[in-house]
């Protein structure tokens, strides 16, 4: 049988071969070119969150579309991982799918190197003063620039910050410094710690190098810790690397929630909500969240910037925003959707229609002096735009890195090696494996890459 | 099958063999089959051309440059990859285990149905449904009201047990992506098993009823032998699809933690959505058909039965 | 098991003559009514979480996760008419791509099963063994292949690039059942056709096919199913113009925000049509699988 099996398996590859060259022969050569218009099918590859489900796509529909009836705006709505995932397919066979894709500091400089990315700058910002790119946030802007061109524009900016119950600190006699250190939220979370009831303190422990590594590089940046040596060698094994690992490690096992191994940002916002949290780490964009979903919880909440041990802030910074791939067709209508979801104006338009506080944070400065924006987030307004303020990606660490990226290290390889990593501490926060076992593994896998190919990415 | 019944033997499966294999009655033989087999063909074949091609070439979506040649280098990797062996081992005991325990219950469940009992219809929908269900839906239900350790309907249910708010997912991880797997395959396994359980003539039972046999022994002796061929159709069938299992793990655990339910499929995923490595991902393809086939031959050797017009050994 | 048409009758009157009917022994009873409360345990137990998933739907979004979990609650169709307002073009691609790539499989898979049972070619057994070797890649593994394919033949995000490949998809499968179905087709109608002068058309379609049509439907649910859940394929391949439900799904999970009332309500909808459609043909399910799963 297995004779004839392989006698008719190779005439399939056989025949598959005919027909392959023959369809080979009569396709056209890969995408379209884009023919730029300024009217036609936007397609826009977004991410999944209710600031762009619950707020863009509806005001897009009613208010865009209107004012540009020559324009339709299609949405592709990915998870983040897909998203990334379809974006990089895309960009890299010129597939001329998405006229508008959502990215974020870690792709915009890299595909602006590669060329993927239309300069925004001197294509567009440049003939149209009124977009105001100066009013976006210091920062933001420097994150989505290349050789010092904007190649995307934020759509909502976000940093770190701590979250916590102000009924339960004053029940306990304790008081949270505006600039806590880390040491001291331990502390803290020894005491407001109630096994089963309450846990003293609410990190990220699901694996992706935006979920738990984001919250543990910013701790391993103010311990002293880095990814990379000057010399790109990497220094996952390094004594500071290892005590900031051990110290959220075990933060997370002695006074965390049970489960954290599978907890990020939706999961810990349900659980604080539900007041199972002294204490939360997360996105500065919890805020609006919490005041949207529990405002009775909010009014309880009390806000500090991100805990520090050598540094003097240690925020993290990241924004999702809107670029658009180069050579793409219907460029120009592109931009009208693109400068529209990013301007002044379209915040006027959401707190109209949703309220203030609801407003997409953290991109321009405008929003912050607005007297009622002010008023309607007065509680966290303030130190959210202080905390991406003290952001700074281009020194991310203690030492001199040659990487820039806070809660990342921009280079193609971390797409893969921030997962593998972040497994790795997934495991130890579970409790599988040991915190230097993870480290050491996570060492290894760090190890496969040369400085050579770190270097030249 | 006829086999084990009547005498019915005499009527072989129905096989109208040629008689004088003339060229023009061959022919007319291929001829309804070649539509789906030029199909299947094409549809299949010229994919795993290219990903043939593409394992022998250095190509990352997020590099520009496209694809470049550099012969066996990906498959050198491959081999010696501890990462890709451990995903092959946790393939083997996920489906090998998901597969034995749904049989199991396939069998029990169906054993349960083919009793008379008060709206026995309504229990064989109940039990029929998660394998209706979307698995991607499944997998985050069960990962989110199902199994979350604060807010969870199992934690809450297994409380009079002792349990105490189980991290299911952190703490055991493989043996929740299985429990999964199972729920949404048993009901297949049951369907399959409750045809076979409907098909046993009754007259053999009743003879053996008549002879004083228990019902243990019966079912022993009578039942499992006459349920062999269904039940061997569905560990098939079953590892087919569970192999490639995939919504499940990526969904409820994302591969973890550490890389505890990383399976085959999922170690493809992350090669190509977090790689970017198709050149990687390829060659880890083409290695997995080439393991998979050796292996479907030696099975099927096992169930060569089920290949054959005549019934089983008396 | 017993061919529907001869033995029966031979049946019947056998299993008269053995014993008078009686009423049931009390013992017999009690053990009648045992298995039926330890049956209806286990359904309601492999029920439950889809019950979870179904009430969860009504809940309010700050609300959907509780400790405890709430069985009573105020309902609310806030989710759903979410659900129903976005729902359109991903229904009407899943639709249209299942019910094309079924009709597809049993136009293919129909003759392709004739020529590996009723008239088999020589070689049926390297036939079939090829048809089930297709599904020995994984999909995952050649997702950029395909993808580079579909772009060059200008069928990526077309609803026609899911249409052929869940028809490649799902044959193997039903060219597997379709067969063994066929085979238990009676000789004697077989051959009655024949000196009737019935060529192989007519052999088809007047004799096989009536007898093999619940068959056909336990197959043709198969393939629903298949298609109808099918994710990986679909999210790869297609943006806007052909996403199918289950991206729709998948695209309810946000990276910051609550989802789980909006994802079960999503997921509710999604697997309503296919539950239905499996509720309301299992019988003929359970009676297709029976009449030749195996040969």
């Amino acid at each position: 049988m297995s004779s004839s099996l392989v006698r008719l398996r190779t005439l399939a590859v056989a025949g598959g071969v005919a027909t392959a060259l023959a369809v080979a022969a009569c396709s056209s050569g890969g995408s379209s070119s884009g023919n730029n218009n300024s009217t036609g099918t936007v397609t826009v590859a977004v991410v999944s969150n209710p600031l762009i489900t619950n707020q863009m796509v509806p005001l897009t529909q009613s208010v865009f579309e209107k004012q540009y009836p020559g324009i339709k705006v299609k949405f592709a709505t990915y998870t983040e991982g897909d998203l990334r995932a379809a974006i990089e397919k895309d960009v890299s066979t010129h597939s001329n799918t998405f006229n508008v894709i959502m990215i974020g500091p870690y792709e915009a400089p890299l595909f602006a190197k590669n060329g993927w990315l239309e300069n925004l700058s001197t294509q567009y910002i440049a003939k149209d003063p009124s977009y105001d790119a100066s009013d976006l946030l210091p920062p933001i802007a420097k994150a989505l620039s290349y050789k010092g061109s904007l190649y995307a524009v934020p759509f909502y900016g976000e940093s770190s910050m701590v979250y916590y119950r102000k009924d339960l600190f004053k029940a306990a006699g304790l008081t949270m410094p505006a600039h806590p250190t880390w040491t001291q939220i331990q502390t803290f979370a020894a005491k407001l710690n109630k096994p089963g009831k309450v846990a003293g303190v609410c990190l990220r422990g699901l694996a992706g190098w935006g979920d738990n590594m984001a919250a543990l590089d910013t701790v391993v940046n103010t311990f002293g810790g880095e990814w990379f040596n000057q010399q790109w060698q990497p220094q996952l094994t390094s004594p500071a690397f290892e005590k900031a690992t051990n110290f959220y490690v075990n933060l997370i096992r002695k006074y965390g929630e049970s489960g954290a191994s599978n907890d990020s940002f939706n999961q810990l916002l349900t659980l604080y909500g539900q007041g199972k949290c002294a204490m939360w780490y997360d996105a500065t964009v919890a805020a609006t969240s919490i005041a949207t979903t529990y405002p009775a919880m909010a009014k309880q909440t009390g806000y500090a910037f991100a805990p520090t041990d050598l540094t003097k802030s240690s925020g993290w910074l990241w924004t999702w925003s809107l670029g658009i791939p180069q050579g793409v067709s219907n460029r120009d209508a592109a931009w009208k959707f693109v400068s529209w979801a990013t301007s002044k104006q379209y915040d006027t338009l959401v707190a109209k229609k949703y309220g203030w506080s609801a407003v997409p944070p953290g991109t321009r400065t405008s929003l912050y002096q607005n007297p009622a924006y002010q008023k309607a987030a007065s509680a966290f307004a303030p130190i959210t735009l202080a905390s991406i303020d003290g952001t700074d990606p281009d020194h991310p660490t203690l030492h001199p890195v040659p990487y820039v990226g806070i809660q990342y290290v921009d280079i193609p390889q971390f797409e893969t090696l921030g997962l593998q990593v972040a497994q790795q501490i997934a495991g130890a926060i579970a409790g599988s494996e040991s915190v230097s076992q993870a480290l050491k593994t996570a060492q290894q896998d760090a190890s496969q890459y040369s400085p050579a190919e770190l270097s030249g990415g | 099958m006829a086999v084990l019944e009547t005498g019915a033997a005499s009527t072989p499966q129905v096989g109208i063999q040629p008689r004088a294999a003339s060229r023009r009655e061959r022919w007319l033989r291929r001829l309804p089959l070649l539509p789906a087999l030029i199909y299947v063909i094409v549809v299949t074949q010229i994919p795993f051309l290219v990903t043939l091609y593409y394992s022998f070439q250095n190509y990352f979506w997020n590099q520009p440059g496209g694809a470049t040649f550099n012969g066996f280098s990906n498959y050198s990797t491959v081999f010696t990859s501890s990462a890709f062996r451990g995903a092959l081992v946790r393939s083997v005991i996920m489906t090998a285990s998901a597969v034995i325990v749904a049989m199991i219950l396939g069998v029990a469940f169906a054993v349960l149905l083919d009793r008379k009992f008060l709206g026995r219809g309504v229990v064989r929908t109940l039990i029929i449904t998660p394998f209706l269900v979307m698995p991607a839906a499944a997998a985050l239900v069960w990962a989110g009201p199902m199994l979350d350790p604060n807010f969870g309907l199992v934690n809450y249910l297994l409380q009079p047990f002792g349990v105490h708010h189980v991290a299911w997912l952190s703490t055991f991880p493989l043996l929740s992506v299985i429990a999964v797997m199972i729920w949404q395959w048993t009901p297949f396994m049951t369907l399959i098993v409750l045809a076979g359980l409907q098909g046993q003539p009754p007259e053999t039972l009743e003879a053996a009823k008549v002879d004083g046999a228990g019902a243990l022994a019966t079912f022993r002796e009578l039942t499992l032998p006459h349920l062999r061929p269904y039940i061997e159709l569905g560990i098939l069938l079953g590892s087919i699809y569970l192999v490639n299992v995939f919504d499940q793990v990526r969904l409820m655990t994302n591969g973890g933690p550490g890389t505890a339910t990383t399976n085959l499929p999922f170690y493809l995923y992350q090669q190509v959505n977090y790689a970017f490595d198709v050149g990687g991902a390829a060659a880890t393809g083409v290695v997995t058909v080439i393991l998979t086939i050796i292996v479907a031959t030696f099975a099927l050797r096992m169930f060569a039965r089920v290949f054959q017009f005549e019934g089983a050994d008396a | 098991m017993t061919a529907p048409a001869a033995p029966a009758p031979a049946a019947a009157p056998a299993r008269v003559t053995t014993k008078p009917a009686r009423r049931p022994r009390m013992r017999e009873l009690s053990g009648q009514v045992g298995w039926g409360i330890v049956a209806w345990v286990v359904g309601i137990a492999f029920f439950l979480p889809v019950l979870w998933m179904v009430l969860t739907a009504f809940k309010p979004e700050s609300a959907a996760e509780t400790w405890p979990p709430q069985f009573v609650f105020r309902p609310t169709l806030a989710e759903f008419r979410l659900v129903f307002a976005g729902w359109g073009p991903f229904v009407t691609h899943s639709i249209i791509a299942t019910v094309v790539s079924t009709l597809l499989v049993l136009l293919l898979g129909v003759p392709a099963a004739y020529a590996l049972s009723v008239r088999p070619v020589k070689r049926w057994r390297d036939g079939l063994f090829f048809f089930i070797s297709t599904k020995m890649l994984p999909i995952v593994a050649a997702i950029g292949p395909l993808y580079v394919i579909a772009l060059k033949t200008h069928l990526l995000d077309t609803i026609w690039v899911l249409i052929i490949l869940y028809t490649a998809m799902n044959l193997p499968l039903a060219i597997w059942m379709i067969r063994s179905f066929m085979l238990e087709v009676p000789g004697e109608l077989l051959e009655a056709a024949r000196l009737d002068g019935a060529g192989q058309i007519r052999e088809i379609s007047s004799v096989i096919l009536p007898v093999i049509s619940p068959g056909l439907v336990s197959t043709a649910l198969i393939c629903v199913i298949f298609a109808w859940n099918e994710l990986f394929l679909a999210l790869n391949l297609t943006v806007t113009n052909a996403a199918t439900l289950p991206m729709f799904l998948i695209s309810s999970v946000p990276q910051e925000g609550l989802y789980i009332a909006h994802l079960s309500a999503a997921a509710t909808v999604a697997s309503i049509p296919v539950i239905l459609v499996g509720w309301i043909a299992q019988r003929s399910l359970v009676r297709g699988l029976s009449m030749g799963a195996i040969k």
